[in-house]
């Protein structure tokens, strides 16, 4: 009853501003709404079924298979990742493997060239220092030698001076004593 | 919009009522119900034929990467999948179809009300108030079959004073009773009034034009103004229609889950 009576008021304002016969507001025209809503009930259901049988299942099969498709993409790529990884740290092994060794060869090799060296320089020390001996022998023998030589010498010159300045003579003991004396002093 | 606007006795302005009415194309009578196929059936039938072409031949490619109408189908489907799992929760899913189809059938008939000449199906209250009452009623059943008479503490409030229930309770029900009111007329209303609008600064163009003189450069402005409305139109059928899948997936929360 209500709603007849706004319906009433409206369609007179409407006639009112238009001037034309009286009618009724149509989008609230109560004949209308028997084919309105008949059609309304035949489309919505036929586009309910429509969704609910075919359209919606389709689409949420494609949108699972992407989610699948792309789960298992990453989980592709995590392994492809972790193999990628693995590798790397194969490759860093082998590389400090590597670089052990070769920090060994290369100590091995010092120590046996410094020992080699070392070897050397002993001998050559040795050598030399023989020689040395040998030399400082000679070099003594000769100053021992000389040495005697000159108590010699010594006593002949001083034999022969003292004979030159008193006529006399003179024992080679005598005289031999006198010198080292003196180069004793 | 209609095309074919009818011109009052005095000829100055199209009636900006016109496009409401409904034209029988066929007189149909079904068991002495008048079934007429009218402008509005057929706009229906227009707005389930192109879902169905958008959401089926759209998707016929099944692709993986998505093309442009597969893709449109697919963010439909989830934006009301989300709508649903969100507001309802992910028991409610199972009325996931029933919410889609309700939002994209008053998705297509707004939309395509913004086209000239078309007819607006969700501009006629019988429409829309049939559309809340279903959801009203499936609401109801659904509440009752789910959870029996706990379903009645939806009226219920927990935790409030016995003393304050007396007020309380009957606010409850009269809200309820209420939705399928303010979830129609909201549709309704805001489709009649933009479309009224729409004709109404539509007919001060042509009305200026003709005039002719200086009054057609004025007509501009009312031009501009249409322009204006019509992309706010555009927005406001979209709006109404999600607003109207949104209080749907509410009350079928309150079905589902009705204790506050």
């Amino acid at each position: 009853m209500a709603e007849n009576k706004t319906n009433h008021q409206m369609s007179t304002e409407v006639s009112h501003g238009n001037g034309t016969h009286e009618k009724i507001f149509p989008p609230l025209d109560p004949s209308t709404f028997a084919p309105q809503l008949v059609w309304l009930a035949i489309t919505f259901v036929t586009l309910y079924i429509i969704m609910s049988r075919v359209a919606l299942p389709r689409i949420s099969t494609v949108l699972e298979e992407r989610r699948d498709r792309i789960a298992s993409d990453l989980d592709e790529a995590e392994k492809l990742k972790q193999q990628t990884e693995e590798a790397i740290a194969a490759y860093e092994e082998a590389l400090t493997q590597a670089r052990n060794k070769a920090i060994g060869i290369a100590q091995e090799t010092r120590d046996a060239l410094a020992g080699e060296v070392e070897a050397e320089k002993l001998e050559v020390e040795k050598q030399i220092s023989e020689k040395t001996v040998e030399a400082e022998k000679r070099i003594q023998d000769a100053k021992t030698a000389a040495l005697a030589h000159v108590n010699e010498v010594a006593g002949d010159v001083a034999e022969s001076i003292v004979q030159e300045l008193i006529g006399g003579k003179l024992t080679k003991a005598e005289v031999n004593q006198a010198v080292s004396k003196a180069l004793a002093s | 919009m209609a095309s074919d606007q009818a011109h009052s006795p005095d000829g100055a302005m199209p009636d900006p009522i016109h496009q409401f009415e409904i034209k029988r194309i066929l007189e149909l009578d079904l068991f002495g119900i008048d079934a007429s196929f009218t402008n509005s059936s057929l706009w229906m039938v227009v707005s389930v034929v192109l879902i169905s072409l958008l959401t089926i031949w759209g998707m016929g490619g099944r692709a993986l990467v998505p093309n442009r109408l597969q893709s449109i189908a697919e963010i439909s489907y989830e934006f009301i999948a989300n709508m649903v799992r969100d507001i309802v929760g992910v028991s409610g899913m199972k009325f996931f179809p029933f919410v889609f189809t309700i939002f994209m059938f008053i998705l297509f008939m707004n939309m395509l009300g913004m086209l000239p000449g078309a007819f607006t199906a969700t501009s006629s209250i019988s429409v829309t108030a049939a559309l809340a009452l279903l959801v009203f009623f499936t609401v109801i059943i659904v509440g009752f079959a789910k959870n029996g008479l706990g379903f009645l503490k939806l009226f219920v409030p927990a935790g409030i004073p016995k003393v304050l229930l007396l007020l309380v309770v009957p606010i409850e029900i009269i809200s309820f009773l209420s939705r399928p009111v303010s979830h129609s007329v909201r549709l309704f209303a805001n489709m009649l009034a933009g479309h009224i609008t729409l004709k109404v600064f539509g007919g001060f163009v042509t009305m200026l034009i003709g005039t002719g003189g200086a009054l057609a450069a004025v007509s501009i402005f009312p031009l501009t103004m249409a322009l204006a409305l019509t992309a706010l139109e555009v927005l406001v059928a979209f709006l109404q229609a999600y607003v109207f899948a949104m209080l749907t997936c509410m009350y079928l929360h309150d079905a589902l889950h009705p204790g506050h």
